[in-house]
């Protein structure tokens, strides 16, 4: 109770911070009209008064503030509508992608640590840490453009059978098509998973690697117990304990992530929205996404906290 | 380090040895790492070469091949192009290993410079404590709750708008990813000085009328140095990756002064008839991240084998 009440102080701080930052900005908010030769400083005073830019900071940020406690992040000028809804259009493409890149990361990510641990340091583990160690290191970018390399720009003929993925967008055609879809979406979810596959892998071991030296371990398999049940039914369940804040604790890291990923694959995602901003400074569409990837890591933080509470009962907040 | 202490906190010569035999030890459980030796020949390698780019005969690397070049990226091979040219006609091993000097400096300043501030503020915090360590760690909250990528690129995105693209510069690209990224390091740092405060060694220091100044720097921060290298390691290979990011992006050290991250920015289109241009700059980046990650690994085990 007290972490949640905690969280709202920070991020106020954080917003605060923020708005600070992107208050630097030359132009502020109205840097796209500044580039714009029809628009006069005269024009630019109006506009400043309208907004209220030639108050003080401080002033603007309650202003802003009051604002998006009631759910208005502000205008987006680069995309001619509200952030609020620039951002809730893009959020289904966007959780697709993530979605996806979960699933993957997290089963074969878990599968591959267990497969580890229950024999280590033989061949497959070190195969497996070998391959955490490489995901780990690569550069995302890059590996974007190594699978559209590889699968997109000539294809690749395996067992008699030609696969050519589209290298960029979410769709073909306009309507909707299920197969269509996974086509597009499987370079992206692959491309994105990679570092989470590798991270949760290495951690899963670890994680298992300490519940098999325990001595509950040791009695189950005294009494008689089979292998497979104890891996899975003792081990597994104590071991993902630790993972499950692992993994609550990167998925905001799979939002912002996305951001490369999005622009390489051309995924009409929030990723991609917020590239675009960059280059023309939309100031409140910016702020409004660094907010709430802020918002998200600090959820998770705590979301995090209780679910390793709630699965391991040693663990006590006050 | 353990041999300046001793005047003053007039400490038995004995600690000395011990020191002495620990450190055969980390040397030797460094050796025994084989992956983590590896990784530190290819970054020696690498660092040689980058360093060591004027004396190699390389070509310009922001010349254009004016005799060859007819638009599209030269294959490797022809013309005396090793690994052949970019987009732009210009020798790509040669912006390679300029690209290398520019990404491995960058690394190395921002990281010195996010250790120096990690080091301080998790210092003071841990030391301290009371308000002083709740003010200071809220502040670390604040900038761990920010996901470091998008809001590198908005400060990159800043500067860009305030005159030009140009205006990122090296400095400003160190000082922006090296200013946003100490919050791990003052966690460790803080974490490391809580516990040592306690101990009778730092008690004595204080006891024999050291400055908090001279105890921080001189007494505990020797001994909260381990898992700083560790991290500094580790920090390298992720500023490595940022920076490219960054530079892939658009966002980080400008054309035409090749970087490992920008020489890939125009890659992609024409991945179909120039996959070289696309391949060897990312091979460099994943071939020295992963040599530093094995490095970093490797000291871990040997500096603190109870660290995981």
């Amino acid at each position: 109770m007290r972490r949640t009440l905690e969280a709202i102080p920070l991020l106020l701080l954080i917003s605060i911070i923020l708005f600070t930052i992107l208050h630097n900005a030359p132009g502020g908010p109205l840097a796209p009209y500044l580039q714009n030769p029809h628009i006069t400083q005269a024009d630019i005073t109006r506009l400043e008064h309208n907004f209220g830019l030639d108050r003080p900071v401080w002033m603007q940020y309650l202003g802003w503030l009051s604002k998006v406690v009631q759910g208005d992040l502000g205008y987006s000028t680069s995309n001619s509508e509200t952030v609020v809804a620039a951002i809730v259009e893009r959020m289904p493409a966007t959780f697709l992608l993530m979605g996806s890149a979960f699933f993957i990361s997290l089963f074969i990510g878990v599968a591959f640590g267990i497969i580890a641990a229950i024999r280590p340091y033989t061949t497959v583990d070190y195969a497996v840490t070998t391959f955490a160690f490489f995901g780990q290191s690569m550069p995302v970018f890059w590996f974007a453009l190594m699978m559209q390399l590889a699968f997109a720009v000539n294809g690749v003929t395996a067992f008699g059978y030609h696969i050519a993925l589209p290298s960029a967008g979410i769709s073909s055609m306009d309507e909707f098509n299920v197969g269509d879809r996974l086509q597009h979406l499987i370079l992206p979810a692959l491309v994105l998973s990679l570092l989470y596959l590798a991270t949760w892998s290495r951690f899963t071991r670890s994680s298992m690697l300490e519940v098999v030296r325990t001595d509950y371990m040791r009695t189950a398999a005294a009494k008689g117990l089979g292998q497979g049940y104890i891996i899975f039914h003792h081990g597994l369940k104590n071991a993902l304990i630790p993972v499950v804040t692992i993994v609550a604790l990167s998925l905001p890291g799979l939002v912002a992530g996305a951001i490369v990923t999005e622009s390489i694959f051309a995924w009409p995602g929030m990723g991609r929205l917020f590239y675009n901003a960059l280059g023309v400074f939309d100031f409140s569409l910016l702020m409004g996404y660094l907010m709430m990837v802020s918002l998200l890591v600090v959820f998770f933080n705590l979301l995090a906290d209780v679910a390793y509470a709630w699965l391991d009962p040693r663990v006590k907040y006050d | 380090m353990a041999m300046t202490t001793v005047p003053q906190a007039n400490l038995p010569i004995v600690l000395d040895e011990d020191f002495q035999l620990e450190r055969h030890g980390v040397w030797k459980r460094f050796r025994r790492h084989r992956l983590a030796l590896l990784g530190a020949i290819v970054i020696i390698t690498v660092t040689l070469i980058a360093i060591l780019a004027p004396l190699l005969h390389l070509q310009d690397p922001n010349a254009i091949d004016q005799v060859h070049w007819l638009g599209d990226p030269l294959a490797p091979g022809i013309a005396g192009h090793f690994l052949g040219t970019d987009e732009n006609g210009r020798d790509l091993l040669a912006r390679l290993v300029y690209g290398a000097q520019i990404s491995l400096t960058v690394a190395l300043f921002a990281v010195i410079m996010e250790l120096t501030i990690g080091t301080v503020i998790g210092a003071i915090a841990g030391y301290y404590g009371g308000w002083i360590d709740y003010a200071l760690m809220r502040l670390t909250d604040v900038f761990l709750s920010i996901p470091l990528l998008p809001l590198l690129l908005v400060l990159t995105a800043i500067v860009a708008a305030s005159s030009n693209k140009a205006a990122l510069g090296f400095w400003v690209i160190v000082v922006i990813i090296g200013g946003l990224s100490w919050p791990p390091v003052a966690r460790l740092v803080r974490a490391s000085f809580l516990s040592l405060r306690e101990k009778e060694f730092c008690e004595a220091a204080r006891a024999i009328g050291n400055r908090d100044g001279r105890i921080i720097f001189r007494h505990l921060l020797p001994n909260a140095v381990a898992p700083i290298i560790v991290q500094g390691t580790l920090e390298v290979a992720n500023v490595i990756i940022l920076e490219s990011t960054l530079s892939f992006l658009g966002f980080g050290i400008q054309p035409p002064t090749a970087s490992w991250g920008n020489m890939l920015a125009n890659a992609e289109s024409n991945m179909a008839i120039a996959p070289w241009v696309a391949v060897f700059p990312g091979l460099c980046i994943l071939i020295t991240v992963l040599a530093i990650n094995y490095l970093g690994d490797g000291a871990r085990d040997a500096l603190d084998p109870k660290m995981k």
